[in-house]
């Protein structure tokens, strides 16, 4: 469950978030949806506790980003943007690194890893250094990493960027069975074919606000527009001012 | 602390398999300094033997009036090599180094001699020509004996006592044993062991914050619930222990450098037994943290990895600044100067060469001033890591 209430950021004069407000709840794919340089990294980065918000909070799964940021990164896992991994590590060694610091004992660490590879079906390339990997190979490393520790939330910032169409439907595939086994996802995107394939909930948010959320039905119904993306087109464009 | 010793197992393994990091670590540093010392005092050797050993060429015009010089020049492996130069000539072949030095014998040198007047020599030299200047300075003395000789016969001649001239005696006492001469060669080792330790960590600082970040892997790594000092930690422990194994290599291969440089034949002699080099290694140990925190501010504080290499390659000369001014100013240890990191170290090498050991308060102080700038600079770098931009 993440909660952020009244979030404000600001990077010198950039108004990056202002008072922003969002839900995901467990059990749920929550999609973070808006153009580019709308504020969804930034939300994201608050939320993962990697930045302090200038003004309001946001809690993970009861536990405050502000007051106690270690006991909130202890609850997620992060997919970040472009997926970095360790080039001289192999897949599974970059899996046990995040592991070990997550706290897991070795051997719990190294059964982990295991099913993950196998889940994500990271078998011909596990024991493989990541230098030279593919961006499939590359995301899937980053997706075992985040998940190493079995956290209850996950928060994932553009995934399926540099994915080919295999690969994101197993994504897909992926996220629907942790959401089905009790999990909140909360991820980001600005393609919209994605999200309307995925989310069972929807956050817009353009220059840092939140234009409207709900599930995709009610958006489009609230909005009276035909299809979600003319309703996406409506609300950033009417919100946005561009 | 189970997160600090993860992340430098982890960093440790990942650059062992970084061949720009165990190049610069174990390969460049340590074996390129004592190797540029060798050639050095090796070269430096050999020009000593062959200034004092090798005959001197000394070109003459008019060899003919003054053959009794020439055959007192002849005994000590002077060759004469007749010439037929004019005054300008002569300027000229010195000039171009044609020739090291020509002696000019004036018409009126042996009607001189003859009445006991003071026989005009013209010697000319080329005093910026550093190559040459110890022969020149042999011949000079040479013709300078021959005058004394026969100044000497003379007074004889006149029934007067030779030492009538000699109203003061100097007597040269030179207290440097061979440890202390060979300290000037070895004046430039303080500064490449310093350098190699540097180097060690040097790609390590770089890749563990500017290139993490670069590689998009920071932060993910800031997501975990790891106090991010305790990441830092494991992080500068790394450089550290990778600047460890430089040092220690470098001096154990000065060790053996120096002990087949040859610098015995120059009447030095250096004192490094495992002993002294164990010395050497544990009054450099405390530099370690001072460059790993240097480092990993710098390499924190720029956005890409080769805006951190720009910069730590100049960062690589601010320790050696000290040196350069204790070379500069001859500085010597005082209590005050012990406090000054890089600067207490030479000073300690250099000691352990000598086989002088400073007083004990000295050493102390080095550690201790060393260790406490070590300390701020890691803290610095720590607080680095809680700044928003370190993500870049």
């Amino acid at each position: 469950m993440i909660a952020a209430n009244n979030l404000d950021k600001r990077f010198g004069a950039v108004v990056a978030v202002r008072d922003l407000s969002l839900r995901a709840r467990d059990g749920r794919i929550t999609g973070l949806l808006g153009p580019n340089g709308a504020g969804k990294s930034t939300t994201l980065r608050i939320l993962y506790t990697v930045l302090k918000p200038d003004s309001g909070d946001a809690f993970i799964d009861g536990h405050s980003v502000m007051c106690a940021p270690l006991a909130a990164a202890s609850c997620i896992g992060v997919l970040p943007h472009g997926a970095g991994i360790y080039p001289n590590l192999t897949a599974r060694e970059n899996i046990l690194y995040f592991g070990a610091l997550q706290g897991l004992k070795r051997a719990a660490a190294r059964t982990r890893a295991q099913q993950l590879i196998e889940l994500l079906d990271m078998g011909e390339f596990a024991e493989r250094r990541a230098r030279g990997f593919s961006q499939g190979q590359r995301v899937k490393t980053a997706l075992a990493r985040a998940l190493v520790h079995g956290p209850q939330n996950l928060l994932l910032d553009e995934p399926t960027n540099g994915l080919d169409v295999m690969a994101v439907r197993n994504l897909r595939a992926l996220l629907a069975g942790l959401r089905d086994a009790g999990h909140c996802i909360l991820f980001s995107s600005h393609v919209m074919q994605e999200v309307s394939a995925l989310c069972d909930e929807l956050v817009v948010i353009a220059h840092g606000t939140v234009l409207a959320a709900g599930t995709p039905e009610e958006i489009r119904a609230r909005v009276g527009a035909a299809t979600l993306e003319d309703a996406f087109v409506t609300l950033t464009g009417e919100g946005g001012g561009a | 602390m189970h997160a600090i010793l993860t992340v430098f197992a982890k960093e440790f393994r990942e650059n062992l398999r970084e061949r720009r990091t165990m190049f610069s670590a174990l390969v460049l540093g340590p074996l390129l300094g004592p190797l540029v010392f060798a050639a050095v005092t090796s070269t430096s050797t050999r020009v000593g033997m062959r200034e004092s050993d090798q005959p001197v060429t000394v070109a003459v015009t008019h060899a003919e009036r003054a053959p009794n010089l020439l055959g007192f020049l002849k005994q000590y492996q002077v060759l004469i090599a007749p010439v037929t130069l004019d005054d300008a000539a002569a300027r000229a072949a010195v000039a171009t180094h044609g020739r090291l030095m020509v002696l000019d014998i004036p018409a009126d040198f042996g009607a001189h001699l003859a009445d006991a007047t003071p026989a005009p020599l013209t010697l000319y030299t080329d005093a910026s020509n550093a190559n040459g200047a110890s022969q020149v300075e042999r011949v000079r003395g040479l013709i300078g004996r021959y005058g004394q000789e026969l100044a000497r016969l003379r007074l004889v001649a006149r029934g007067l006592d030779p030492l009538v001239l000699s109203a003061v005696v100097v007597r040269d006492v030179d207290v440097s044993t061979p440890q202390t001469r060979s300290v000037l060669a070895l004046g430039m080792l303080s500064y490449l062991i310093l350098l190699a330790t540097l180097m060690g960590g040097m790609y390590l600082a770089i890749d563990a914050t500017a290139g993490e970040r670069e590689r998009g892997s920071l932060e993910p790594l800031l997501t975990v619930p790891v106090p991010r000092w305790q990441l830092l930690a494991g992080k500068v422990l790394t450089t550290c222990a990778y600047m460890t194994m430089s040092l220690t290599i470098t001096a154990s291969a000065f060790a053996i450098v120096v002990h087949f440089s040859g610098l015995e034949r120059l009447g030095m002699s250096v004192n490094m037994p495992p002993a002294a080099v164990l010395r050497l290694i544990l009054y450099c140990l405390p530099m370690v943290p001072v460059g790993a925190g240097l480092m990993t501010i710098v390499a924190a504080a720029t956005r890409t990895m080769r805006e951190a290499q720009t910069y730590l390659g100049l960062m690589l000369m601010v320790p050696t600044l000290p040196l350069v001014f204790a070379a500069i100013m001859g500085l010597r240890p005082t209590a005050t100067l012990m406090l000054v990191p890089s600067l207490s170290q030479h000073f300690l090498i250099m000691s352990v060469l000598r086989d002088e050991p400073l007083p004990q308060l000295y050493q102390l102080l080095s550690v201790a001033a060393t260790l406490a700038l070590g300390a701020a600079l890691c803290l610095i770098a720590g607080r680095l890591y809680y700044r928003e931009k370190i993500i870049g």
